[in-house]
C-alpha cells in the first residue's frame, strides 16, 4: 500500500531539481511573446520601464525627486542597456514601446524631476533589482522590485511592506491599521462589485500597527470603488497600480 | 494554464485532438478572461511589429548607439544576392532576418521580446523567412506564435528566460527551442514531435553563458540570434524526420536550470566574464566608457 502511494502521489509544486517550492512566476503568454518594446534589453530596458511606472503609480503623481539604488547586474550594466533611461521613462509614465525612451533624461529635465543614482552593495533580492525612493511635495513612495526576465517584473516591497505583485493584473494597494474586520470589509466590498481577487497579500508592521493589503484583481476597479473603500473604517490610503492599461 | 510541463501540454493536445497553438490560445483566454479573438488580435499585432522589424533591419540604419554593431543583416542579404550560401538559400535568409531584428533592437528600435529582447531575432527570422518560402497566411504564423509562447511558458516557469539568472542558454537557447517546436507544428508535425524538437534544440544550447561586451545587447548577442535561427530550423527538421530527444524535453529544461544555477555570476549578464573579459572585449569597454565621459562633459552632465 505504501509503495502504491509513493508511486502515485505527485508533488507538482516541488521543483524536483532544486527541491524548492516552486511558484509559477510567468502566468501569461504575452509575458513570453512580448512586450512590444524599444530595445535593447527586455529585462534591463522594458522591465525597468515597468518598475518605474509601478513606483510612479504608488506615489500617485509626477515625482519631483527620485533616488535610485541599483543592485547586481542592474548596477553593473545599467549604462549599456539604458536601464537609467528606462527607469526614468517609467517615472514619466512612458510605455515600454515609447520611442522617447532614449531621451528620457531630457524629458525628465523638462518636467523638473531630479534623479540621483546610487550603486547598491550586493545583489539585493534578485540580480536585477532596484530600490526607488520618490518624493513630490509631502508625498513619499518607496518600492523594491526586480526585473526577472522578458520584461516581467516582481515587486517585493511597497512603502516598506513586504508584498509580492507582478503588475500583470490591476492591483490595489491598501494601507490600513491592523484591526479586526478590515480584510472582511474590503473583500466583501470587492465581492459586491463582482470583482474576483486573483491574489492577495497582507503584511503588518506589528500587532495593531500599520498594515498593507494588496489585491491583484481579474478586472480593473472603478474610481467609485476606490472611493468607497477609502470610506471603510481603518483605511488610510488606497492606491491603484495598473500596468495593463497603456499610459 | 492547465499545463506546467511539455509532457502535460502534449497530453492535453492528444486527448483533446488539438494543436499546441489551440491549447495555448484557449488557456490564455480562460486565464485572463479576455475573449479568444481579442487574444488572437493582440498576437497578430505583435506579428506585424516583427515583420516591420525585419524590413527595418534589412533597409534602415541599424548602427547602434555604441557604434559597435549594425549592418550585418544587409551584408548577409547582399552576399546571398551574388553567391550561393553554404547553408542553402532558405536557411541563410532566416539567418539574415534574425540578424536584422536583433540589430533593430540594438539600435533602440521597436521589437517584440521573444522571449527577451536579447533573443528577439530568432523567432521572426524563422517565421518571416518561412512565410515567404511556403506562402503561408499571416494567421498561420500568429498561431505559430502561440505554439512558441506555450513552449516558452514552460521553460520560463521550470528554468529561466533571463540571462542574469541562467545565462544565454535561458534567452537565445529558449528562443531556439520555441522556434524549433513552433516550426514543427507549422509544418504539420504532431505536438509530440514539436516537444522533441524543443529537447533537441535545447541540448545544443546548454551551458551557453551570457557575456555581452560592455554589458550591451550587441556582441555576441546579434550573431547568436543569426546562428540560433539556423539551429532552430535544423532541430525542427530532425524532429519532423522522426528523430526523438532521448532525454525528454522537460528533463533537458531541468538541466538548463541546473547549469544556470551553477553558473558563476561573471557569466550571467554582468559583463565581467567570457567574451566581455577578453583583451578585445575589455578594450572596447574602456573605449566606450571614455567616449561616454567625453559626451557627458560636452553636454555638461555630471
Amino acid at each position: 500500500m505504501l509503495c502504491r502511494i509513493l508511486t502515485f502521489v505527485q508533488f507538482p509544486d516541488v521543483n524536483i531539481y532544486t527541491g524548492a517550492w516552486k511558484s509559477l512566476r510567468f502566468k501569461n503568454v504575452f509575458s513570453i511573446i512580448g512586450p512590444s518594446m524599444v530595445g535593447p534589453s527586455s529585462s534591463h530596458t522594458a522591465g525597468a520601464v515597468r518598475i518605474g511606472r509601478v513606483a510612479r503609480q504608488l506615489l500617485g503623481c509626477q515625482p519631483e525627486k527620485a533616488q535610485m539604488t541599483l543592485f547586481g547586474s542592474f548596477a553593473e550594466t545599467y549604462w549599456g542597456h539604458g536601464t537609467d533611461l528606462a527607469l526614468t521613462a517609467g517615472l514619466l509614465n512612458f510605455d515600454t514601446d515609447d520611442e522617447r525612451i532614449p531621451e528620457a533624461d531630457i524629458e525628465a529635465e523638462k518636467v523638473g524631476m531630479v534623479m540621483e543614482w546610487i550603486q547598491g552593495k550586493g545583489n539585493g533580492p534578485h540580480p536585477n533589482s532596484v530600490k526607488i525612493m520618490l518624493t513630490a511635495g509631502e508625498r513619499k513612495a518607496e518600492i523594491v522590485a526586480a526585473s526577472i526576465g522578458g520584461g516581467t517584473i516582481a515587486v517585493y516591497s511597497l512603502n516598506g511592506f513586504d508584498v509580492q505583485i507582478t503588475g500583470e493584473y490591476p492591483t490595489i494597494a491598501v494601507t490600513h491599521s491592523d484591526s479586526q474586520g478590515v480584510l472582511a470589509n474590503m473583500t466583501s466590498l470587492l465581492s459586491c462589485e463582482g470583482i474576483n481577487i486573483g491574489y492577495m497579500d497582507v503584511d503588518r508592521k506589528g500587532r495593531s500597527e500599520a498594515a498593507m493589503t494588496v489585491f491583484e484583481l481579474d478586472t480593473a476597479p472603478t474610481g467609485s470603488l476606490i472611493e468607497e473603500m477609502l470610506r471603510l473604517p481603518h483605511i488610510l490610503e488606497v492606491t491603484m497600480i495598473d500596468l495593463t492599461q497603456r499610459s | 494554464m492547465r499545463f506546467e510541463t511539455l509532457e502535460q501540454l502534449a497530453d492535453i493536445c492528444l486527448k483533446e485532438n488539438k494543436t499546441i497553438a489551440q491549447v495555448m490560445l484557449e488557456d490564455q483566454a480562460k486565464e485572463t478572461g479576455v475573449p479568444v479573438d481579442e487574444v488572437f488580435r493582440q498576437m497578430a499585432e505583435y506579428y506585424q511589429v516583427m515583420k516591420e522589424a525585419v524590413q527595418k533591419g534589412l533597409t534602415g540604419n541599424t548602427k547602434s548607439r555604441s557604434g559597435l554593431t549594425g549592418g550585418d543583416a544587409k551584408k548577409v542579404a547582399d552576399y546571398m544576392q551574388h553567391s550561393e550560401a553554404s547553408l542553402g538559400g532558405p536557411s541563410a535568409k532566416a539567418m539574415a532576418y534574425a540578424l536584422a531584428v536583433s540589430e533593430v533592437n540594438a539600435s533602440m528600435g521597436r521589437i517584440i521580446a521573444t522571449p527577451t529582447a536579447g533573443s528577439c531575432g530568432i523567432i521572426p527570422g524563422v517565421f518571416v523567412s518561412s512565410q515567404e518560402r511556403f506562402g503561408w497566411e499571416d494567421d498561420k504564423l500568429v498561431n505559430g506564435l502561440f505554439t512558441a509562447g506555450a513552449i516558452g511558458y514552460v521553460i520560463a516557469n521550470n528554468a529561466s528566460i533571463s540571462g542574469a539568472e541562467g545565462g544565454c542558454q535561458a534567452e537565445v537557447g529558449s528562443a531556439i527551442g520555441m522556434a524549433a517546436g513552433a516550426m514543427v507544428e507549422l509544418r504539420g508535425g504532431s505536438p509530440q514531435q514539436a516537444v522533441h524538437a524543443v529537447g533537441l534544440a535545447l541540448k545544443n544550447c546548454l551551458g551557453l553563458i551570457c557575456d555581452p561586451v560592455a554589458g550591451l545587447v550587441e556582441i555576441p548577442c546579434i550573431v547568436r540570434n543569426g546562428l540560433g535561427a539556423v539551429t532552430a530550423l535544423a532541430a525542427a527538421d530532425m524532429a519532423l524526420a522522426g528523430v526523438g530527444s532521448v532525454i525528454p524535453a522537460d528533463e533537458v529544461i531541468g538541466v538548463m536550470l541546473e547549469v544556470g544555477s551553477a553558473m558563476p555570476t561573471k557569466h550571467r549578464e554582468t559583463g565581467k566574464g567570457g567574451l566581455a573579459a577578453t583583451p578585445t572585449g575589455r578594450k572596447l569597454t574602456k573605449e566606450l566608457v571614455e567616449q561616454r565621459r567625453r559626451k557627458a562633459k560636452e553636454a555638461k552632465q555630471p
